[in-house]
């Protein structure tokens, strides 16, 4: 249904159209966490893992309200899907590796309101993309998630040594250098289409 | 022991009963909502549907929707697809067919509806549905007066067999239109105009050559 | 720092219900104090129009939500109570998208997919979770409606900069003569970002001139 190629869509999700410094998604996590370069990875990582279970589901479940004509139940399936993919991640992060599940903290259990996920379920959704093209872009949107968190990351390091005014700290420092790196992945428009 | 296995299965009793009767309440209304508002949004969208049709086929006062199905046009139902729509003057005089394409631009993807007339094989309108372009940049497609121009009299016509586009549709550098069936793209919104370019050859790649075939399925609407 | 004020009650001996309408509007304004709640509307602020009627939506959401969870308050265990809220604001925010195609399908198309995204608005859930399943509806209702009118305010001041800067227009009406030059910025993105930034640093300003004084 939907027309373009792999490349296209992993690039379109990760730079072009940024799910963070493009559509706004994923900011409230990205201003808590974005201090250390180290949390915003594995931050990054997690948010990517649950974007592709999500993005899967989202497929299947879409499938299944069309067959049943239910589609007013779209919204409470989707939120009800990342809600229990981000309890078994939980899970089973605290089994596999709790020195990870304590580095992560509460950031996990907050993935589930990250409107980022839901964004990304609703938007494949409407772009009308089959299986396999959910999933490109869905590693897509999460790949240019963790760029975004990082790369912001870095920025605030960098800047810990400089002298920035009180009114200044914390968020509407990160919200200004958020503005000046969504004005700098404008420059990506136009990589990837033919 | 037995007192605290008691307290933790009323406990999940009451958990139980409380997610069950949420999640029912909340489905309930959802379903009362849609069902009251089911009419008016199909209604809406009809009228909106309706608006954009006499945008793209100049001079109409009424309209048919045809869907295409086993090789012929046949009058369309609510829930067929592959539908298009035959547009006439007050006269009942057949003026031109209206189709809905849509396609990937540069930010999502655009859905735009455009007219045609088989007596000239041309394009004779265009209206944008649906975009998500950058705004001041690729949004002009649906605003700039010179790109909206290049739909007024857009070569479509088939070759000599009637099955294929004679030359497909180009969007080209901005000036340096040469040819009818070229569309002057906007600066600064390169990918945009190439996009509805791009979406309009292979939308009348599809269509042109079914419809012209079938031209004269649309003329009779007297015969009703 | 505003940021640590997320959630944060201040308790006062039995505030009134007009205390609890008023503090939504300053002392713990939901976007300026608290810092929630942007993500998903920050993208559909580059108009005046479209803020506004985000901001609205949004505060109908949480209203409903307040007062159903509210009302339930004594039979959600403590449990399920997140989940609970979510069934609950995904309810409210269903209603609101097939309102809002019954009202304009226009208005529908420019805000899209981010109707569906006021469910996450971590507001609404914050609101559920630290006053609403605490308190009577009474003062429930009380708390949504200031925090939804300064939610609102806030909304509204980024879409009306954004749009009377970058479009030279307000309400789609033109303002400026042709000869103005537009801050495109302003409605891209980063303008969005800039913008917020800008009232945040000048709420800043204010509360530190206060401390002051």
């Amino acid at each position: 249904m939907n027309e373009e190629s792999f490349s296209q869509i992993f690039i379109n999700a990760s730079l072009v159209n940024n799910f963070v410094l493009a559509y706004f998604l994923g900011i409230c996590p990205f201003l808590g966490v974005s201090g250390k370069i180290d949390t915003s990875s594995k931050m990054g990582a997690a948010v990517t893992f649950v974007m592709l279970i999500s993005s899967m589901c989202a497929y299947g479940i879409h499938a299944l309200l069309v067959a049943i004509n239910a589609p007013f139940l779209q919204l409470i399936s989707y939120i009800v899907v990342i809600a229990a993919t981000v309890q078994l991640v939980e899970m089973f992060v605290k089994k596999m590796s709790p020195t990870l599940f304590k580095a992560l903290g509460i950031f996990l259990p907050l993935i589930t309101t990250n409107c980022a996920i839901l964004g990304l379920a609703l938007f494949q959704t409407n772009k009308g993309y089959d299986f396999l093209q959910s999933i490109v872009y869905a590693l897509g949107a999460g790949a240019g998630f963790t760029l975004a968190l990082v790369l912001i990351a870095g920025l605030r390091e960098q800047l810990e040594f400089a002298e920035v005014p009180n009114v200044i700290k914390g968020t509407v420092l990160t919200l200004m250098l958020a503005g000046i790196l969504s004005l700098t992945f404008m420059g990506f428009s136009g990589l990837g289409s033919n | 022991m037995k007192e605290q296995a008691t307290i933790a299965s009323s406990d999940s009793f009451k958990m139980l009963r409380a997610m069950v009767g949420i999640g029912a309440l909340c489905g309930l209304i959802i379903v009362f909502i849609y069902e009251a508002t089911l009419p008016r949004i199909e209604r809406l969208r009809a009228e909106a549907l309706q608006e954009a049709i006499f945008k793209v086929i100049p001079g109409i006062t009424e309209m048919r929707s045809f869907s295409y199905q086993n090789n012929a046009f046949i009058l369309a139902d609510e829930s067929d697809e592959n539908v298009i729509y035959a547009g006439y003057d007050e006269k009942g005089e057949f003026k031109g067919v209206a189709i809905v394409a849509a396609g990937q631009g540069y930010a999502d993807v655009i859905r735009f509806i455009y007219g045609y007339n088989p007596e000239n094989q041309e394009v004779i309108g265009f209206y944008v549905l649906e975009n998500k372009e950058t705004p001041g940049l690729g949004d002009k497609i649906d605003k700039d007066p010179v790109f909206l121009d290049n739909f007024t009299a857009l070569d479509v016509s088939l070759n000599e067999g009637g099955d294929a586009i004679k030359n497909k549709v180009t969007t080209v550098k901005k000036g340096t239109k040469t040819n009818a069936w070229e569309v002057d793209g906007i600066t600064g919104a390169t990918i945009s105009s190439r996009a509805i370019g791009d979406i309009i050859a292979t939308s009348t790649e599809h269509w042109i050559p079914i419809i012209y075939k079938n031209r004269t399925v649309f003329k009779n609407i007297e015969n009703e | 720092m505003s940021n640590q004020e997320i959630g944060k009650e201040i308790h006062k001996s039995a505030p009134s219900s007009t205390d609890e309408f008023i503090k939504g509007l300053w002392k713990d304004n939901p976007v300026f104090v608290q810092v929630l709640g942007m993500c998903p509307v920050l993208a559909v602020s580059n108009t005046a129009e479209n803020a506004l009627a985000m901001g609205i939506a949004t505060a109908f959401v949480l209203l409903m939500s307040n007062i159903l969870v509210s009302l339930l308050r004594h039979f959600i265990p403590k449990e399920v109570r997140i989940a609970s809220y979510v069934l609950i604001i995904a309810t409210f925010v269903t209603i609101t998208d097939y309102a809002i195609q019954s009202i304009s399908v226009d208005l529908h198309k420019s805000l899209g997919a981010f109707i569906f995204l006021i469910v996450v608005n971590c507001l609404i859930l914050s609101r559920a979770e630290a006053f609403a399943s605490k308190n009577t509806v009474g003062k429930s209702i009380m708390d949504a409606l200031g925090m939804g009118l300064g939610f609102i305010l806030a909304l509204f001041s980024l879409g009306a900069v954004r749009e009377i800067l970058g479009s030279g227009a307000f309400f789609g009406m033109s303002l400026f003569p042709d000869g103005f030059q537009k801050w495109v910025i302003m409605i891209l993105p980063a303008g969005g970002f800039f913008t917020l930034a800008a009232w945040l640093l000048i709420f800043n300003l204010i509360k530190q001139k206060r401390a002051i004084s």
